[in-house]
């Protein structure tokens, strides 16, 4: 084991961080342009004549004719492939069937209130699930206070497995129904905040809490923690600069899937307390067969899931330098 | 069978029943309207109320029982079937990796996302509510099949079927399926619950089931805007989900194995005196001292166990004491009772501790007055070392202000400065074990404990890491405390020997005195052990015959006794005290050996 060949292998992995950050990107905009191709394949997937179902059995022939060629659903598919990327480059997503609005306008119009939504449940749920279950991986190290480790599991289990519409209406009839503390749709304000964000991050905020306690009490018992106690460290250094990287790496892992649920979560969510997002459009887009509207929502929801997946995984290979995701 | 498997069993069952007879039963009475009571809240006739049509709200639900988890099941279905043929399809020899890869994207995606895009293609309704969220639970059935696939394949059992010349249907059927059979179907009730949930949530949506038809989610969405009034109207459908749906999610859990968490103490340990003060002269010369230590942790049942039992040990000022004998002799535990860090939840007393004049028992005392006393050096350093922490800044830790770099140096580190930038699992163990050391007396502790610091290490780098380490410590003047199997190895590092058996001392010498000098029998079996470069290298190497008494497990005497060829009567009933036979050496041993020294 010569000191040569060591220095030799760590300069050939000078910057593993950098491969993988340009690895990762790469497979990142392979997953866009799939995601582009599944919404443009969406409306030739439908069974039958896709204008004939917009627009209903009654409308006139010379109708349905004018419409397929505004839509350019009578030219060839490569054609129309191409035209479609060119669109979703430059901006021009086509025009919806039901509101005569261009799609870019109508996203461009519903996607702040959704993008805070959904961006205040994110942080509420990264903000409390991880500290909720670094102390109670602390406090339960060991087999410590079993009881109230038991209470912990069982609460964050139940509302793990609730999906979000449930939660929703069980804050409202709780919170705005029998307390009156928030209102329950249609509220303007901070306090209009309070109810969807909740539906929407308690679920995750109990999937993180209960990873993290498992992962701290794995990492307590790993032999790094004894070394640093080894020197005496204050356990606030312990806890926060010894256990916490280790752990937030393998809760961060599975939170790619997690927080991206949060985000399709909302077109629930935003359902049940008449949000003026995307989701409220989303349903009335797909019952109304409004074909263009909803490859818009497809590709506006998918990119966002495909872009929070890609920042974790960042998050990971900057946070763990051994991190297996490096050899991804 | 668990109590709660049991509960979650009569659950499902229940579901069950309520699917079949549901509609029979509650059929007449959920289709009865009733102008005159629009609306209602919960009653004494209706429980849970009444619709806009004055339909009973809790028939409602019983009779939706049947379209919801039949429904459920049957997107389970699609799943199951579309799941393990994409996971099948992943594990083939040729067109796998691409399979993998589309696998690989679609999991990605949130199955609500999933199921609203296959809601369009398949259009709104119950029968493309089922196949879209039957085809958006697809891809985590597929990534199921596959990873149990892909582990019982590479099982060594089916290597030796094939080998053995089994078809290859035959070893599919009479090796791999019985094989996932089991977490198949959990992960199939699993996704019975799950389905359950998205088909309410795409109902609940108006993308699902469609008036005049109900399930659960649509009267929950058409309760959702009474909940002012008739808040039950709403309620009791996301009961029944909930329900329903936790019951089949916690049946696909697998079953929980073993306590994680070791068992607690249950009962107050026997009464020892604890040292609230040290002695005011521990021997004034010594940085380390332990009278009368133990070491106790519970077995499975909470029952005490001694595993370190009336250990004596004093090391003085820049002395070098090895501490040699078998694993569970107990040499760690007392090392790390001497560091004060015996992990939770072993409880140590004694009669006096103490390291540096620092009581490690005294209730005052808090870990920083430990700090620049005694620091140790782990057996693995390849884990002992924080993976996510350069290798600098732990050092630097340790000690702040010291020199990193100069602290590197000192233990012959070749390029100093690139290492400490480095990360652990960049270093070579024997690197990553000097670093350890260097930041172990970069504190300038009193007392340096190596807990077989070259175990983990390859035996080409083992003799140059002892040596940099005897060196390190005779330069730093820390007492040091070398704990190993290898009697060989310590009479090498240090002038003084102590040998646990069983969780206590039997013999303290001097290393001078070795080999001929051991008293105890245990010692010159140890000795007898070594292999020497004059022996008959075809005669069988020499071992102890018998094992060492489980911890806790000695009798009242010697528990050497039964494997000793001098025991004695007195030997197997009383415990011989370690007496002094010489000044400086001492053994537990009621018939020691005549020295040869």
């Amino acid at each position: 084991m010569s000191t040569a060949t060591h220095a030799g292998v760590s300069r050939f992995s000078a910057h593993p961080r950098m491969a993988f950050a340009a690895r990762r990107s790469r497979r990142f905009v392979l997953s866009l342009l799939a995601l582009v191709t599944a919404s443009f394949a969406m409306i030739h997937l439908v069974p039958g004549d896709p204008v004939r179902a917009a627009l209903g059995p009654s409308a006139p022939q010379d109708l349905v004719e004018r419409t397929r060629a505004t839509l350019g659903l009578d030219r060839p598919l490569a054609d129309q492939y191409l035209s479609y990327l060119r669109g979703v480059f430059t901006g021009d997503l086509g025009t919806s069937i039901m509101s005569r609005e261009p799609v870019g306008l109508v996203l461009e119009q519903r996607l702040p209130a959704t993008a805070g939504l959904a961006g205040a449940a994110l942080a509420l749920t990264l903000a409390a699930g991880i500290p909720l279950g670094l102390a109670a991986g602390v406090l339960g190290r060991d087999g410590r206070r079993p009881r109230s480790d038991f209470t912990f599991t069982v609460v964050t289990g139940l509302l793990s497995a609730l999906p979000e519409f449930l939660l929703a209406v069980g804050l409202v009839y709780v919170l705005a129904v029998s307390l009156g503390w928030f209102p329950v749709a249609g509220g303007t304000g901070p306090g209009a905040y309070v109810l969807p964000v909740l539906s929407l991050a308690v679920g995750p905020t109990a999937v993180i809490a209960r990873l993290m306690r498992v992962e701290t009490r794995r990492a307590l018992r790993e032999d790094y923690v004894r070394t640093a106690r080894s020197k005496r460290l204050p356990r606030r250094v312990i806890y926060l600069r010894h256990v916490l990287p280790n752990v937030l790496t393998a809760t961060l892992t599975v939170s790619g899937l997690l927080l991206g649920g949060l985000i399709a979560g909302t077109v629930v969510v935003e359902n049940v307390f008449a949000w003026p997002g995307l989701g409220g459009a989303v349903v009335t887009a797909i019952t109304g067969k409004d074909y263009a509207l909803v490859q818009g929502f497809v590709l506006v929801y998918g990119a966002a899931i495909l872009a929070v997946n890609l920042l974790v995984d960042l998050a990971i290979a900057a946070i763990d330098p051994r991190s297996s995701i490096l050899e991804r | 069978m668990r109590p709660t498997r049991r509960a979650l069993l009569v659950l499902i069952l229940f579901f069950l029943a309520l699917a079949v007879a549901g509609p029979i039963l509650a059929g007449p009475a959920a289709e009865r309207t009733d102008v005159a009571g629009l609306l209602q809240g919960p009653s004494a006739e209706h429980w849970l109320g009444t619709d806009h049509l004055g339909r009973d709200i809790l028939a409602q639900i019983v009779v939706a029982s049947r379209l919801s988890l039949g429904s459920a099941v049957a997107a389970t279905a699609v799943a199951a079937v579309a799941g393990i043929a994409l996971g099948g399809a992943s594990l083939a020899r040729r067109a796998g990796p691409l399979f993998t890869a589309v696998l690989n994207t679609l999991v990605a995606f949130p199955s609500l996302l999933l199921a609203i895009f296959f809601a369009v293609v398949f259009g709104v309704g119950t029968r493309g509510a089922v196949l879209a969220v039957g085809l958006a639970m697809a891809p985590s059935f597929g990534r199921l099949t596959q990873t149990l696939g892909a582990s019982v394949m590479a099982s060594d059992y089916v290597s030796a079927a094939r080998l053995l010349g089994l078809r290859h249907s035959r070893v599919l059927t009479g090796y791999v399926l019985p094989n996932v059979a089991e977490p198949l179907l959990l992960g199939l009730a699993f996704a019975a619950g799950n389905a359950l949930l998205v088909m309410s949530g795409l109902s609940f949506l108006g993308l699902g089931v469609q008036p005049p038809d109900y399930d659960w989610g649509q009267l929950l969405q058409s309760g959702l805007g009474q909940i002012y009034t008739a808040p039950a109207a709403a309620l009791g459908p996301a009961v029944a989900i909930m329900l329903a749906g936790l019951t089949f999610s916690m049946a696909g859990e697998p079953a929980e194995r073993g306590a994680e968490a070791p068992a607690r103490l249950r009962r107050a340990l026997p009464a020892t005196a604890r040292d609230g003060r040290t002695p005011a002269v521990p021997g004034e010369a010594n940085v380390a001292e332990a009278r009368g230590l133990r070491v106790v942790f519970p077995d499975a049942r909470g029952r005490p166990v001694t595993v370190v039992d009336d250990v004596e040990l004093c090391i003085g000022k820049g002395e070098r004491v090895g501490l040699v004998g078998e694993s569970g002799s107990g040499k760690s535990l007392t090392a790390l009772a001497l560091a004060g860090l015996v992990p939770h939840p072993g409880r140590v007393t004694a009669d006096a501790l103490s390291v540096a004049k620092v009581g490690l028992l005294d209730v005052r005392r808090s870990d920083r007055d430990l700090k620049g006393r005694v620091a140790m050096v782990f057996q693995d350093p390849a884990r002992a070392m924080n993976p996510v922490l350069r290798v600098g800044a732990q050092i630097a830790e340790a000690s702040p202000g010291r020199d990193v770099v100069e602290a590197l140096t000192a233990l012959k580190v070749a390029s100093p400065a690139l290492r400490a930038r480095q990360y652990p699992h960049q270093l070579s163990g024997g690197t990553l074990q000097r670093a350890m050391i260097a930041m172990a007396l970069a504190a300038e502790p009193d007392l340096l404990i190596a807990d077989e610091p070259t175990t983990a290490l390859d035996m080409t780098v083992q003799q140059a890491t002892l040596r940099v380490l005897r060196d390190a410590v005779a330069a730093s003047g820390s007492a040091l405390l070398f704990i190993s199997h290898d009697i060989a190895v310590v009479s090498g590092m240090c002038e003084r020997l102590v040998v646990m058996y069983a969780g206590g001392v039997v013999e303290d010498l001097p290393v001078r005195l070795l080999p001929g000098g051991a008293a105890h029998p245990y010692t010159a079996a140890l000795l007898a052990t070594l292999p020497s470069l004059d022996a008959d290298p075809a005669a069988p190497l020499p071992a102890i015959p018998g094992s060492p008494p489980a911890a806790g497990a000695a009798g009242p005497g010697c528990a050497f006794a039964p494997r000793c060829p001098r025991a004695a009567e007195r030997c197997l009933s009383e415990r011989p005290p370690l007496a002094d036979l010489a000044p400086g050496h001492r053994a537990a041993c009621w018939h020691p050996l005549e020295g040869v020294a």
